[in-house]
């Protein structure tokens, strides 16, 4: 095994036991922090691949902009956001077993596939072009309808979130 | 086929999402001085618009003879497209208009919401691309998540939204797993290349066919088919029942445009597996739904169970792999879409007036209002596939594509569950002709009145005259064989 698989591996495990954190933390700003450290295991799978952008974008975007604001937010509304009594449901055991069942179909997959063990291709200089993806993301014969749905997309949830933390006390 | 470069033309084809958008704006932004001084009046300029879009899109956006990629093969002009797009636009005006019943429903969110829900299920059904596809999914189920929870204050209703939005999430993340395999396998987006590429780079068929698998279960959770079926009867139930309408019929039909083009474009090396697969989900949803629907008390979750029962006679039609299947599962797709859309306006009229969603609340209704008891006889029975209404030619197209596929054991399933399902539709049947203590008249609003209408001329035209829209979605199935 070479040491960028160790290295992968590491990152890997890391993001997983994050997230898994995020869900089994008992306070709401412990799971905050938790998916800062998942988000940041995710960026490191980008610089991993070469995709300096997307670290960047994932740096940025999630841990700069999103994460702060989930803790923010949690900060304000400390008391109703406690969780007490079981985390644990009680089908818990059947779910983990479709869980186990899913994952050892998905390994079983991929092995089929040859590929799997070989290390990632080394990029050229020109293989990551931002002014390349900037073009794209407004060309009519490249992506500009999935760009333009995107921003449609983020409207309606702003509108429906707007809705639905509005105060509909008072409205009524 | 290669996509068509640029040119300001194709704007035409994409005139009806365009105009969707303009019409949600308009609506937000009427919302702030309007809604206070006429209510309705946004309910009925939402639906006239959608008619508006609807016939400008069949004059404008009609595709050619052959089929066409646009925008850097994005999106697919061709007669599925234009079919289902039609599909969405009624479905969404028959929405609005028995919304309006209720004035507290038709506020600006509500309808600009379902506008951009109807856009995200348009572009579903002309996607070609993965990234186009998937953001076509999101747009359509973002909204409806809010929708389903629109009655904020009221538990049922949030607990619905929390609910749909939890399933929808994990299976659209398995979806999306799915498809990060084909891209990732494929080197490329666009559906119709897929399959080129992947022979090319000679891929295990095992590792095609678990990809395949995942985006069935995003597929899945969009029709409600069993065993992807869990929320349906919870969210229809908490939901507002128009909202639970459109989910049952143009979220449905919108999932089977995307199943449809996605099975017969991008696996045709797997048809052999993927038939399998279909007519195993289209088997477990007839059996599954028609039973469970056996033992409920509540309307909505009758017809819940009935709408996962329906979802699997439609997958009858898709699991045939046949232009016949294909067509039958548009027709029978577009007299669902009406019939359910009808029942579900009657429960929700009902339900209001008598504060129940019980089957017992529906006892008297034939002498409340003989009329909407008549709607509600025709819509149960063109359910339960009784000639001469719509849902009789869209069980015998399915059935027939069935048989003719070699799938013998399909039908014959799919015939006895639909006695099964008679049996529940004539057990309510029974309630609405049953006396009751409260029998004051019911009175519809005229918005009501006019989507009733339009349902029930449907409903029997479909089932009378049923060479128009059959030749349609003959057209609709030619474009993707």
């Amino acid at each position: 095994m070479s040491a960028f698989q160790i290295v992968f591996l590491l990152i890997a495990l890391l993001t997983l036991f994050s997230a898994l954190m995020v869900v089994f933390a008992r306070k709401t700003i412990h799971s905050a922090f938790w998916l800062i450290l998942a988000l940041f295991g995710v960026a490191a799978t980008f610089a991993t691949l070469a995709a300096s952008f997307f670290v960047v974008i994932q740096v940025a975007v999630y841990i700069g902009a999103i994460a702060i604001l989930i803790i923010f937010t949690v900060m304000l509304t400390r008391r109703s956001m406690e969780e007490s009594g079981d985390q644990l449901l009680p089908g818990w055991g059947w779910a983990a077993l479709v869980v186990l069942i899913v994952f050892g179909g998905l390994v079983f997959m991929l092995l089929q596939w040859q590929g799997i063990f070989q290390p990632p291709q080394v990029l050229t200089a020109g293989g990551e072009n931002l002014e390349n993806l900037g073009m794209a993301l407004v060309m009519p014969d490249r992506y500009v309808i999935p760009f333009e749905v995107a921003s449609v997309l983020l409207v309606a949830a702003m509108i429906g979130a707007i809705y639905v933390a509005g105060d509909h006390k008072k409205r009524s | 086929m290669n996509p068509a470069p640029f040119e300001l033309s194709m704007l035409l084809a994409i005139l009806p999402e365009i105009l969707l958008v303009v019409l949600a704006a308009l609506v937000l932004l009427l919302n702030l001085g309007v809604r206070h001084r006429a209510e309705g009046v946004l309910g009925w300029l939402t639906a006239i618009g959608l008619a508006v879009i609807a016939v400008l899109s069949a004059v404008f956006a009609r595709p050619g003879d052959t089929p066409q990629l646009i925008f850097g093969g994005m999106l697919r002009l061709d007669w599925v497209s234009f079919s289902f797009r039609l599909l969405f636009l009624l479905g969404a005006a028959i929405t609005v208009l028995v919304s309006l019943e209720h004035a507290r429903t038709i506020t600006g969110e509500y309808l600009a919401l379902l506008l951009v829900s109807t856009l995200g299920m348009s572009l579903m059904a002309s996607s070609a691309n993965l990234i186009m596809l998937y953001l076509a999914i999101e747009t359509t189920s973002l909204p409806l998540y809010l929708l389903a929870g629109y009655y904020v204050e009221n538990q049922k209703s949030v607990e619905s939204g929390i609910k749909y939005m939890l399933y929808g999430a994990v299976t659209s993340a398995v979806m999306l797993y799915g498809f990060s395999l084909l891209f990732g396998l494929s080197g490329t987006a666009n559906l119709a290349m897929i399959p080129f590429r992947l022979t090319q780079t000679g891929v295990s068929p095992l590792l095609v066919g678990g990809a395949l698998f995942l985006t069935l279960v995003g597929f899945g959770f969009k029709v409600s088919a069993a065993p992807f079926h869990f929320w349906a009867p919870d969210v229809y139930e908490g939901a507002p029942t128009p909202i639970a309408g459109f989910l049952s019929t143009a979220s449905k039909a919108a999932g089977f445009a995307v199943l449809v083009r996605v099975l017969l474009v991008t696996f045709p090396q797997l048809a052999s597996f993927w038939t399998l697969v279909v007519a195993i989900l289209a088997a477990l949803s007839m059996i599954v739904g028609n039973l469970l629907a056996l033992t409920q008390r509540n309307i909505k979750r009758l017809l819940a169970y009935s709408s996962i029962a329906q979802a699997g006679y439609i997958l009858v039609g898709v699991a045939a792999d046949s232009p016949l299947g294909v067509a039958g599962m548009v027709y029978y797709l577009t007299s669902y879409l009406v019939t359910n859309l009808a029942a579900f306006a009657i429960v929700w009229l009902v339900a209001q007036q008598v504060g129940s969603e019980d089957l017992d609340a529906f006892s008297g209704l034939g002498k409340r209002n003989p009329a909407i008891a008549l709607a509600m006889l025709i819509s149960l029975l063109s359910l339960g596939g009784i000639p001469p209404l719509s849902g009789f030619i869209g069980k015998v197209l399915v059935f027939a594509a069935a048989v003719e596929a070699g799938q013998v054991a399909l039908a014959i399933i799919g015939v006895l569950t639909s006695v099964i399902g008679l049996y529940y539709y004539l057990t309510v049947m029974k309630i609405l002709y049953r006396p009751a203590v409260d029998e004051a008249p019911l009175k519809p609003s005229l918005s009501w009145r006019t989507a009733m209408l339009i349902c029930v001329v449907l409903m029997l035209a479909l089932g009378v005259i049923v060479a128009p829209w059959y030749g349609q979605s003959l057209a609709a199935a030619s474009a993707l064989f």
